[in-house]
Order: structure tokens, then sequence, then C-alpha cells
């Protein structure tokens, strides 16, 4: 029988049966797949990317299933938390952070080298979606209802971008802006900013680091220096595309194994993988990514709550962002940035903060009839 | 109710707005699906071979050389293997370390060490720095035993080249030796197949045939890492050894010649008279190719260089020198030919002429009294041949001379050092030096003397031609599998020589065309009249071989070894043209022991097979020392003639 209410109390049972399977499924099946790659790029040996990564997914996986027992008002009340926490963090991590190649975005945890900017890109969408549901539709587009998100996204941003880590800040920018967008911000809101960004693109390239400047000379004509800027792009795609039909085969990816692949098991996983298994093997995985995304926003469909619907949609379109900028920088349609692919690519704050994203979605999914005052 | 009435509209927006989002995003995928699709359907092949671009790497093992074989299939150019010391710098840790420690061990001085140092900055760190290409054993096995201290050194079995004969052959097949940037520059093929440390032919049949010798590399092919190294070998194909090149001399004859040339400056020629097959060819002094294989050294190079005998010299091909009597043949033969004279033509030898106010002195002082051709020829008389050469001119002399093979070379495409050298007519002299021919000049000219110059394998042409009977012949080094052999060719100059009989006899005029034709045959006739030859022939017997002949001395009586001959005495001053018309004047100047010593011969005389020219730079004269060297020589040939003629048959019935 049909019912929602503010205050619903599920059994332990009903939650089990609530759970969305499909996503779960697909989950695992990306931590599985990611396992494969990674011991790919490990040249077929049981070594430290491999087994970090799957004791990283074996931690976060069950941590998942744990939040998203947490009811969906829980995440409510804990958004604006969590996004100060994080904003804190990022604050600390760019003043006491560790230094590694040449930029400061992580965090000594001593079990981990935690990266704010990484779940800044979920701590966004849980804030802006706590405030969009908090105030009616006529003050979207009030003056108040523009500056605080606008304020609540710079900051992140800023903070990001000048680690320097610009993947990770046009991210959480696309990220936040969908929210924003979603919860009807006017469209010529949209289209101002989008001028005065072209207006002040000189300006912004006048602020850029070399190595930026760098990459988008390189993105617009990769053999201008083959052994040099443009050697990643190059040699990504010739890895794609010596995939042909059904790939090299398993551990056969010899663009990634004799080391022509840099970065093989971050940002550059899904060349590999498109290397050892070819167009079929890379449609078999963004078919993944699509049921995720697809599973995410029925989530948010089906959800009564303003809050989860927001929340579902924007990490639905989050998640559309981070893989399609990944996956258009491989396969050489965008400069390179260092933008991870969710789950596939090694790294724990990344994984984390997808499975947080994750554990929230599916708490949603769980409580999808619980309404939050 | 107006709360719910936003709370719609707020439910609305978001679903509205998801929906174009939604739109979006699948559009969006729909692209990168295109991308891929592009990347890995339609440019699939264009990024695989990208990819094996860039995985495989190939090396090119050096080739194996061709040999060289004598005619008797003796190696007189191989491959030895040697113990060669390869390191590829880019699998060596600390270079510089292994460097000095190797530099330490083999005790490089510092003048190769640097040159090492060099080459490997000329090279990509994955070629192999060949740090030694010869170690001794005692080396070898000094590497092995500090082997675990020079980690990226590889003590490796190669193949080098190899002179088993020294010295004999070195004027012939040359030598190997490094690939300079210019033979990379003018050979195509050298450039093919290069890899550090290849050896080139530098000079001689090594250099000519380079192309036939140098083989093909072998490659093998690693799959390498972004790095360059080598993770593993995917296949590996073998070279071709490059042809093998048999030649027409027999080492012993050959050997013998090294030996009798010993310590002397000059040359010995032997050629088989029908087949034009060089049987010898030696140039002395001769030097030791082996120093060449891994680099000469400075002391021993500059031994060869200051020698005053000068070894770099092919004598054989590209000395040059007046013939002196040795053109006497020609001489006699042409005005015979031109019908100046007959054989009943006297002169009458006091040991001198006087002409136009000028003496010219015959070599005998007393004079030899009056003499006919045969005894001029015998005697080797100036005199007579002053006065042939006056009444047949230097024009007619030189058409003859031309004939049997003088200014022109005798191997022409196979040595590029070969000269032509010079037969002097009036033309000539108007052309070049710009002045009209005089009288003494063509008297002089007749003894071979003046501007005349000859090689000594001219001379041994020439000489084979007068002996065959008066026919071309075509030198030649090399067998080749569709040679003809001498009864093939004997029967070919038979045919010739009725052509030219039935020339002669009136029968032309009907059918000129067509013996016009045949004048160009091959093995055509290269006189007017057979008889002509016959007399010539029969005056050189009487040369070596009658009392007061002048290489009498140097005789074979056993007619299975009977040759005859000429002397020949020449000076040999390199002037310039203005000294040399001054010398002129001086002509009469005795022969001294700065003169050449020449000796041309042929036989068995009964038979003759192979003729035979001496050249011996500053020997005093050709009876006293040309002619006896000769003489030794001509036993071994006969006594080799037979083992010859079987290798022939026996190449005949393989084909």
């Amino acid at each position: 029988m049909e019912y929602t209410s503010f205050n619903n109390q599920l059994s332990f049972i009903q939650k089990i049966r609530n759970f969305d399977y499909i996503l779960m499924t697909c989950i695992l099946l990306l931590g599985l797949i990611s396992s494969l790659a990674m011991y790919s790029t490990d040249g077929g040996e049981l070594l430290f990317h491999t087994k970090s990564h799957i004791v990283k997914f074996s931690i976060f996986f069950p941590m998942m299933i744990i939040l998203s027992f947490f009811s969906i008002k829980f995440w409510h009340f804990f958004s604006y938390i969590f996004y100060a926490i994080i904003l804190i963090f990022l604050i600390w991590a760019a003043m006491y952070g560790v230094k590694a190649s040449g930029s400061q975005r992580w965090i000594n945890l001593y079990f981990l080298n935690l990266q704010p900017s990484e779940l800044m890109k979920i701590a966004i969408i849980g804030c802006l979606a706590k405030y969009y549901h908090r105030i009616q539709i006529d003050k979207v587009n009030s003056i108040q209802g523009i500056i605080i998100p606008c304020v609540v996204l710079i900051l992140p941003v800023m903070i990001v971008a000048s680690q320097p880590d610009l993947g990770t800040a046009i991210l959480i920018a696309l990220s936040g802006l969908v929210v924003v967008w979603l919860a009807g911000l006017n469209i010529k809101f949209f289209a101002y900013s989008f001028v005065t960004l072209l207006i002040s693109l000189p300006f912004a390239v006048a602020f850029l680091k070399p190595y930026q400047k760098l990459r988008v000379l390189t993105f617009i004509n990769p053999d201008r220096d083959p052994l040099g800027a443009g050697y990643q792009i190059i040699q990504s795609k010739i890895a794609v595309g010596s995939g042909g039909l059904t790939g090299k085969g398993f551990l056969k990816g010899t663009q990634s194994y004799l080391e022509f692949l840099p970065e093989k098991h971050t940002d550059f996983i899904f060349t590999l993988f498109a290397e050892e298994y070819g167009f079929v093997g890379a449609l078999v995985l963004l078919l993944i990514y699509i049921t995720i995304i697809y599973r995410v926003l029925h989530i948010g469909y089906i959800s009564k709550s303003y809050f989860a619907k927001l929340f579902c949609y924007g990490y639905g379109s989050a998640i559309f962002f981070y893989v399609v900028v990944n996956m258009s920088m491989v396969l050489g349609l965008l400069p390179i940035v260092g933008s991870p692919l969710p789950i596939m690519s090694y790294g724990g704050s990344s994984m984390l903060a997808t499975m947080i994203g994750f554990g929230i979605v599916m708490s949603a999914k769980i409580y999808h009839k619980q309404l939050i005052a | 109710m107006l709360g719910e009435n936003f709370s719609v509209r707020k439910f609305q927006t978001i679903n509205r707005r998801m929906f174009i989002v939604g739109t979006a995003k699948a559009v969006i995928f729909t692209g990168i699906i295109i991308r891929l699709f592009s990347l890995q359907i339609s440019d699939s092949k264009k990024y695989l071979t990208l990819s094996d671009k860039n995985r495989l790497r190939e090396w090119r093992l050096p080739p194996v050389r061709g040999q060289f074989l004598d005619y008797f299939n003796k190696v007189i150019a191989g491959n030895l293997k040697v113990y060669q010391l390869h390191v590829i710098p880019e699998q060596v840790e600390n270079f510089k370390y292994l460097m000095l420690r190797l530099k330490e061990i083999l005790n490089i001085n510092d003048k190769e060490f640097n040159k090492i140092i060099k080459r490997r900055k000329q090279q990509k760190s994955w070629e192999t720095l060949v740090v030694s290409e010869n170690l001794s054993w005692e080396q070898f096995a000094k590497i092995n035993y500090f082997l675990h201290d020079l980690t990226g050194a590889k003590p490796v079995l190669s193949i080098s080249r190899d002179y088993p004969y020294d010295e004999t052959y070195t004027h012939v097949i040359g030598y190997v030796s490094e690939a300079s940037e210019k033979d990379l520059l003018n050979n195509e093929v050298i450039k093919n197949s290069h890899v550090p440390g290849l050896k080139v032919g530098k000079i001689g049949l090594e250099k000519s045939f380079e192309n036939r010798l140098i083989g093909t590399n072998g490659v093998q092919r690693y799959e390498v890492n972004a790095y360059g190294k080598r993770i593993n070998q995917i296949d590996h194909k073998e070279g071709e050894q490059g042809e093998k090149i048999k030649l027409t001399i027999d080492t012993e004859v050959q050997k013998l010649s090294n030996e009798l040339l010993k310590d002397l400056s000059g040359s010995i020629s032997v050629m088989d008279i029908y087949t034009g097959e060089i049987i010898a060819m030696q140039s002395s002094p001769s030097f030791d190719p082996n120093l060449f294989l891994f680099g000469i050294s400075q002391d021993d190079w500059q031994l060869i260089r200051n020698n005053p005998l000068k070894p770099l010299v092919n004598k054989t091909l590209s000395g040059l020198y007046s013939p002196g009597s040795t053109i006497k043949p020609i001489v006699a033969l042409s005005a015979l030919e031109n019908k100046i004279i007959n054989t009943k033509f006297r002169v009458n030898c006091t040991g001198k002429i006087e002409m136009y106010g000028q003496t010219y002195h015959c070599w005998k002082k007393k004079g030899h009294g009056v003499v006919n051709l045969r005894d001029a020829m015998k005697q080797s008389c100036d005199t007579y041949f002053y006065e042939i050469a006056r009444k047949l001119g230097v024009d007619r002399l030189k058409k003859t001379a031309l004939r049997f093979g003088l200014e022109e070379k005798v191997l022409n495409e196979i040595f590029e050092i070969e000269k032509k050298g010079l037969i002097p007519d009036t033309q000539w002299k108007k052309n070049t030096l710009g002045k009209g021919w005089v009288i003494g000049e063509t008297l002089i000219t007749g003894i071979g003397q003046g501007y005349m110059q000859t090689t000594p394998l001219q001379l041994c042409l020439m000489t084979a031609q007068l002996a065959n009977g008066g026919h071309k012949i075509y030198p030649r080094i090399v067998v080749n599998e569709n040679d003809k052999t001498s009864e093939e060719i004997k029967a070919i100059m038979a045919e010739r020589a009725k052509d030219k009989e039935t020339e002669k006899n009136g029968l032309v005029e009907a059918t000129e065309g067509f013996f016009s034709i045949t004048k160009n045959k091959r093995y055509g006739t290269l006189y007017d009249d057979f008889e002509n030859i016959k007399i010539i022939r029969e005056a050189m017997f009487a040369s070596t071989n009658e009392v007061r002949g002048t290489s009498y001395s140097s005789r074979i009586k056993d007619p299975k070894y009977q040759f005859a001959g000429k002397t020949g005495t020449s000076q040999v001053k390199r002037i310039t043209d203005k000294q040399r018309a001054l010398e002129l004047k001086t002509l009469d100047i005795p022969y001294n022991e700065r003169d050449h010593a020449l000796y041309i011969a042929f036989g068995p005389y009964k038979n003759p097979r192979y003729a035979i020219s001496v050249v011996i730079e500053h020997g005093g004269s050709g009876s006293s020392t040309a002619a006896p060297i000769a003489k030794k020589l001509f036993k071994l040939i006969i006594d080799r003639h037979e083992m010859r003629e079987k290798i022939k048959t026996k190449r005949t019935l393989d084909t």
C-alpha cells in the first residue's frame, strides 16, 4: 500500500528489499573490472596498485552499504556540516597539505592521504541540494538565492584551482552548476555568466600556469611536440585505436605494459581498458556507466523529497561529467586535465567520494517515500 | 496552499530541466561512442601500425662478407671467428665506470679510448658499441674473469675478414676496413646495410665487388618499452652471406711471383693468351692487408707509407713505364704490316747514327754490324729500330700499338686505379704540348723511350696477343659461369683467321658489308698478314734461345718449358714536358743502374699458352734482372698447366 510520510520507519528487511540491486551490481562489476585493469597495469602481477585498489574497494563498498542505511533525512541534516568540514579540510590542505608533483592537495590522515577536493565533488551537491530544498521556487532567482549558491560554489572551486588542480576544480564547478540549473535558476543567468566567461577567458589564460597553457596548446595540436607535451594524447590515441574491435586481450596491451602510456593507473585507465578489450569492451564499460547514471537518475525520479531528488539528479549528472571529461580527455577530445574515471581509476579519495555519493543515493532509494520537512 | 503550488512548480521545474540535461547527456555519450568507433574501428589499422612502430625495434646484424677464391677454390679472403667486446650503453647503469674499468683491463691507450667515447656519442644509446674488435685470447679470458664487475659488457664471438696469404694478394684483392662517412655517401648498398663497425672494401677487388660481397644483414626484432629497453625477442632473420667470387689467379704462381719480387720494386703479370685469364698479378713491395682490419696502428702505417719502394702503389695497373725495347716487336710488326720493310731489309749498325745533327746511340757501342729484322730483334739493335721507326713514322706505329691494347685499360671496369698509359703521335703532341713533332722523337719512340708509357699489364696483354697469333683477347680476373674455354676460343680464333684469309684473297668486294661486321667480332684478328706475326714470334724466339740473344742466358732448353721473349731496359725519369724536351738532346747518356728492367715473354714456344711481363724498377737491364725471373716463373706456370686444365674441364662438366 502506497504511503508517504515524514516519519517513515522501515524494517531491516524492507530496507534490504528497497536496495537498488541493479546499481549495486553495476558498482560491483566496476570494482571487478577495475581490479582486472589494475592487475594489467601492474604487468600481470599482484603488485602494489592492484592490492591497494582491491583493499580500498573492499573497504569502501561495504561502507557504501552501511551509509545507505542512514535515513535520507540524516543526509539532509548532515549536508551543510559535511560541506563545512570539507571546506575546512580544503583550506587545511592549502596551508599544511602534503605536496606532490607540484601541487598541494592532500591531507595526511596516516591511513590515507585524503584529497578533500575529491570529497568536495559530493559535498557541494549535498549542500546546494539542501539549500534549494529549503527555499521556495520563487526565491531561486532572487538576489539572495543567487548569491548564496554562488559563494558556496566559487569558494571551493577557487581553492582547488589554486592548488593547482584544474581538473577537479572544473568538475566541482560542473557538479555545482548542474544542481543550480536543475533547481531552476533562470537560463539568462547562465547566458550572462557564459558571456562573462568568454570575455574573461583571455585574462584567465594569463593566469594559467605555463604547463596548463601548454596542455591547451597541445590539445589544439598534439603533434606540435610529439615527444613532449603531446606525448600523452598521442600515445593514448594510439593505444585506444590499436585496440580495434575486440582489443589486444587481457594483459596484452603493449602500449601500457611497455610503458608508453602515462598515468595508466589513474587518468588513463580507460585507455588501457580500451586497448586490451577494444571497441566492444569500451562499449560494455560505457554501458555500465550509462546504467549507473540511469539508475541514479531513476532513484531521483521516484524520490518523493525534493532534497533526495535534487541530490540524485545532481549526482547522476556529476558522474556523467566525470565519465565524459575523463573519456574525452583520453580520446583526445578535451585537453588533458587531471580527472579520474569513477571507481576504475586508482585513488582512495576519489573512490571514497564516489562511494559516499552512491551511499546517499542508495539511502534515497531505500527511503524514497520519505518526505523531508 | 501557495506553498503547495510552489512545491508542485518546483518539482515540475526540476523534472523538466532534468529531461533537458538527460537529452544532452545522451547526445554527448553518442559523441563519445562515435569517437571510439572512429579510433578503434575506422582508423584501427593506422593506430595498430603506430603501436607496432612504438614497440618493435629492429637490430641489424653485420652481414657476413662473401669470400674470394682462387682458381683452385682456395680461400684467399675469408672470414675468421674473432672475440669482440660489445657494450650497449643503454643497458649499462654506470657507463663511465664500466668504460674506465675496461680501459684498465684491456690496457686501452688514451687515444684509442677517446675514439671509443667519441663513437659512443655518435651512436644511439641502444646501438651496439664495439669496444674491441679483436680481443686476444688473454684479454678475452681476463674479461670473462672480471665479468661480474662489468655489467653491460658483452664478450661476443664475431666474424672478421681474414687474408690467409698476407701480402701475396693485397694488390689484387685489396682490403677491408671500417666504413667511412664517404663510403656511406658514395654507396647506397653500404648505407642500407650499415651497422656500427661494418667493414667495407677500401681498394682492389674488395672495393670493386663491394655490392656483391657485402651480403645481407640478419635482423633481430625486439619488443622494446617506452625507454628503449629490450623486453623480448620477437623474431630473428638470418642474413645471407655475400657472393663467393672466384678469381682466375693461381695462388701458387702468385706466391712465387711474390717471392721472386722480394725486396725488389716491380711487377709481374701472367696471362692465359687465349682466355685472357690473369694467372698472377703482383706488385712489389706489397703489405699485409690484415693490418688494416681493426684499424692500422700509426707505426705500421708510417712504415708502409714511408717505404721508398712505394708499397701502396699498384705498379702492375697504375705504374707507368717506358716500355723500352719490349715495344720493339710492335714497332717491327708495324713496319712489316705497313710494308715499310721485309725480312730481308738490312741496316748497318755502327753503334750510333747521326741524324739532323743529332747522334743516336745503339746500346752496343761497337755496333751490331749489318743486321736484318731477326738479328735486330734478337740482339735488340737500336740502330735498326731508329731506322725503321724513321721510315714508319710515329702515327702508323701508334695505330698498331693501339690494336694490341696499349693506351687502353686492360681491366677497365674493375680497378679504378688502373691507368691507360700513353702512345704518342703527332696529333697528340700538337694538342697537348702545342708543338710540332720532331723526327728525333720518332726515333726514340721506336725503342720505347720518350713519351710512350705503358703499364706492365698492358705489356703482358700485348705479348699475349702476339703469342696467340694476333687475336684480340679479353683479359679477366674473375671467373664467370659462362666463360668460354680455351678450346672454344681457339676455335673461334681459327674461324676469324680463316675469314681474314678469305678477305685478303680478294673475295671481299662482293661481301664487304659482311666482312666489316666480322672485323668487329670478338677475338678478331689484329694483323693484316699472319706471316708478319709469325716473323715477330720467331724473332722473339731467337732473342731468348739463340746465341747472342739478349735473354739467351735465361733460356730453357726443354721444349716443354721453352719460351720466347724480349728484354727491355728503360729510362725512368719523371720529368716535366719542358725538361723532357731538353732530355731529348741528352739522350746519349748511357744506361745506368737507375734504369728499369723489363721482360716480356710467352711460352711454351711450340704451342704457346701463357704470356708474362716482368718489370723491375731500377733493376739494371732486362736481360740481367727481369729475364731470369721469368725463367723461374715459367717452370711453375707450365707445371701447373695440367692441373689448371683439369679444373676447367671439371667446371665445364658441372655446367
